[in-house]
């Protein structure tokens, strides 16, 4: 995984709630067997019409939200399903940040499983932001080790993350390999666990 | 200060506890089907990494399969995903109920039927409706592809403790109203994320009322409400539904787990993070009109309007504008073109029974496709044991083999753009059911009275419903 640490880039705002996975990523696209190349298909029903050509009017169709890496959208962002091919398309679009006033947990856990940041910030926070974010040289930095965010007219926030995930993001650290350092204790508990019994 | 069963079990499972850190859980079960897999075994693969415990994970094949020509996938890729899974699962030495398998089925119907899920466990599978499992008594949750891999690696995760809500419903549902109309209420009346970063622990008299299958479809949706999971303290009802199950223990193995599993209750002074109490008698009957399932009201109620200010006007009219629904307009004014009994939230046994008997000797109105999707081979084999399907057939229904089938349409079943489907599933997000479909949540009850009369009904003003419950 790559670590991050400081991070620039430009948003996009999607000013929309409670944004499901079955959106993010609709169901045609998880069949694939691999972890890459999901990005084309990010928001497919609201990006495409039904011959496949862009929407103009969609939010990321627009001249100013391209080339961002940011996403900034609405409370509840990714709630439904579980499918971690949610974060792999937005990350493969190019989204390594996103931003909301609230995250749905699955989808939360599985962005820092690849070494995005889902940042939580208030509703004022998050609407001073999308009020800003289509000018073209409108810039943000994210300062992941301090956990601050800032723009470059003044604004200055600070948002929270598990040190634990925060240390694996800064790090890029691959968990599994963290955790197979504890095979003595996960041997221990197996072994002294009369509960449940075989299965 | 006492605990709620979610620390009990909980605190039986923490493997490492560390300051600064999330627990280490140790999890004792893990369900893997072939739509969220592939990845993990191929992560494992890459590291040269095993599967710790192959005999505390079982697979199965559900989201992919078509319910008719099983044997006949066209879709290239849906076939190579079931091929990935078969492979894996050789290679890793892990049980797989496939096609051919009598046990296969939707992975949150034959976990429970199997006796695999059991109370006091801890349950994951990359899927968000694993929360079905908590009607044991267990905390079951959905997890990403990472996670799977973390565990078919580790048999562990690291999670943070989450926080606890008590969900209490008292008093008595009235005549046709079923656990899917509890769910829905509650869930219309908190939003789809009241019950982010909690576990939900379901009590009082309408709880303890239900039988397992009921606990199931209440379980199966607390996702839809926020919660990862969401749990039944185990009472006799869950006792005698697990005795003789394939993999529960038998004999006097079988009562010592009993005793323990009895000890699986909430203190009764354990603290919750927030409590919520309602009272059962007021619930109708649920129709979804709109495009989560916190969009939603009872049968004799209405589409909301503007005016009323309940919703986001902006979410009120993207939503409408979906649906192709005017705002203030009756329920029972949507029509319906199909109907779809099935999911692993209501295609168990007693839920097709309850759709039979509201159906019996009737036919399917005109211009309506409705079709049964049983949750698994077992529960068809029952069925059909009872004769439900000739009842179905002969109603006008299609008959199917098991799987996911309609409820997210990764396979042949979809709805047509533009058409209503009343839908005993979990999800009506946009396109779950096909591009441009129009999902309405309900009870399989409401959902096969849909069928007879090609629009939403009031069961409770039907002769029949008397019967039902
Ligand atoms: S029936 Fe639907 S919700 Fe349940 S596991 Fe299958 S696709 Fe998911």
């Amino acid at each position: 995984m790559e670590p991050i640490t400081i991070y620039k880039g430009r948003a996009a705002a999607l000013d929309r709630k409670n944004v499901d996975t079955d959106q993010i990523i609709p169901k045609q696209f998880l069949k694939r067997i691999e972890r890459s190349g999901f990005g084309e298909f990010l928001f497919y029903n609201w990006r495409f019409d039904e011959n496949g050509k862009e929407r103009p009017d969609f939010e990321l169709n627009q001249p100013h939200n391209q080339n961002t890496s940011i996403l900034i959208a609405g409370e509840n962002f990714g709630c439904g399903s579980s499918r971690e091919h949610a974060p792999w398309s937005l990350k493969d679009y190019g989204f390594d940040i996103v931003i909301a006033p609230s995250f749905a947990d699955i989808f939360k856990s599985n962005c820092m499983k690849n070494g995005m940041v889902p940042m939580a910030l208030t509703q004022a926070e998050v609407k001073y932001l999308m009020e800003r974010v289509s000018s073209l040289d409108y810039e943000l930095t994210i300062d992941l080790p301090n956990q601050t965010l800032k723009d470059d007219q003044g604004f200055e926030t600070s948002f929270e993350i598990h040190p634990y995930w925060k240390e694996m993001l800064v790090k890029g650290w691959d968990e599994i390999s963290i955790t197979l350092q504890y095979d003595k204790e996960i041997t221990a508990y197996e072994s002294q666990k009369k509960v449940i019994s075989s299965i | 200060m006492g605990k709620s069963i979610i620390e009990k079990i909980w605190d039986r499972h923490i493997v490492n506890e560390e300051e600064n850190k999330p627990d280490l859980l140790y999890i004792d079960l893990q369900y893997i089907h072939e739509v969220t897999s592939p990845q993990a075994f191929e992560g494992l693969r890459l590291k040269g990494r095993k599967v710790r415990r192959p005999d505390r994970t079982f697979a199965t094949m559900d989201h992919n399969v078509p319910t008719v020509n099983r044997y006949f996938i066209e879709d290239d890729i849906a076939r190579k995903q079931l091929e990935a899974l078969d492979q894996n699962c050789k290679e890793f030495g892990i049980r797989l109920a496939d096609l051919d398998s009598p046990e296969q089925g939707i992975v949150h119907v034959i976990g429970p039927e199997l006796g695999l899920t059991q109370p006091g466990m801890t349950i994951v599978c990359g899927d968000s409706h694993t929360s079905t499992h908590g009607a044991f008594g267990s905390i079951a949750f959905g997890i990403g592809t990472s996670e799977v891999e973390h565990v078919l690696a580790t048999q562990s995760l690291w999670q943070t403790k989450p926080k606890t809500l008590k969900l209490e419903v008292n008093g008595k549902l009235g005549h046709g109203v079923m656990a899917k109309d509890v769910i829905l209420y509650v869930i219309s009346k908190f939003g789809v994320d009241f019950g982010t970063g909690y576990i939900i622990e379901y009590c009082g008299e309408v709880f303890r009322e239900m039988s397992m299958e009921e606990r199931m479809t209440v379980c199966n949706m607390s996702i839809e409400g926020g919660a990862r999971a969401g749990l039944v303290a185990p009472d006799e009802t869950t006792f005698s539904y697990l005795k003789g199950r394939k993999y529960v223990p038998k004999g006097e193995e079988f009562e010592q787990c009993v005793q323990d599993w009895k000890l699986l209750s909430s203190d009764e002074d354990a603290v919750y993070d927030q409590e919520i109490i309602l009272d059962g008698s007021l619930i109708s009957p649920m129709v979804s009109w709109g495009t989560n399932p916190g969009m939603a009201s009872g049968v004799d109620g209405k589409v909301p309007t503007f005016a009323e200010d309940i919703i986001d006007s902006k979410e009120l009219n993207r939503a409408l504008e979906y649906m192709g629904l005017e705002e203030g307009m009756p329920i029972t004014e949507i029509p319906v073109q199909h109907v779809f009994i099935g999911s692993c939230t209501n295609s168990r046994i007693e839920d097709l029974r309850q759709a039979a008997e509201m159906i019996e000797g009737q036919e399917v109105q005109k211009g309506v496709r409705a079709m049964v999707v049983p949750g698994s081979q077992s529960v068809k084999r029952q069925a059909e044991d009872e004769g439900l399907d000739e009842i179905f057939k002969s109603a006008g229904f299609e008959w199917r083999e098991s799987g996911c089938s309609m409820c997210l349409s990764m396979n042949p079943d979809a709805v047509p753009s533009g058409e209503h489907c009343a839908s005993t599933s979990n999800r009506n997000f946009e396109g779950r059911q096909g591009a441009g479909a129009r999902t309405h949540l309900v009870s399989p009850a409401m959902a096969a009275a849909a069928a007879i009369y090609g629009k939403f009904v009031d069961i409770r003003n039907l002769k029949k419903s008397e019967q039902v419950h």
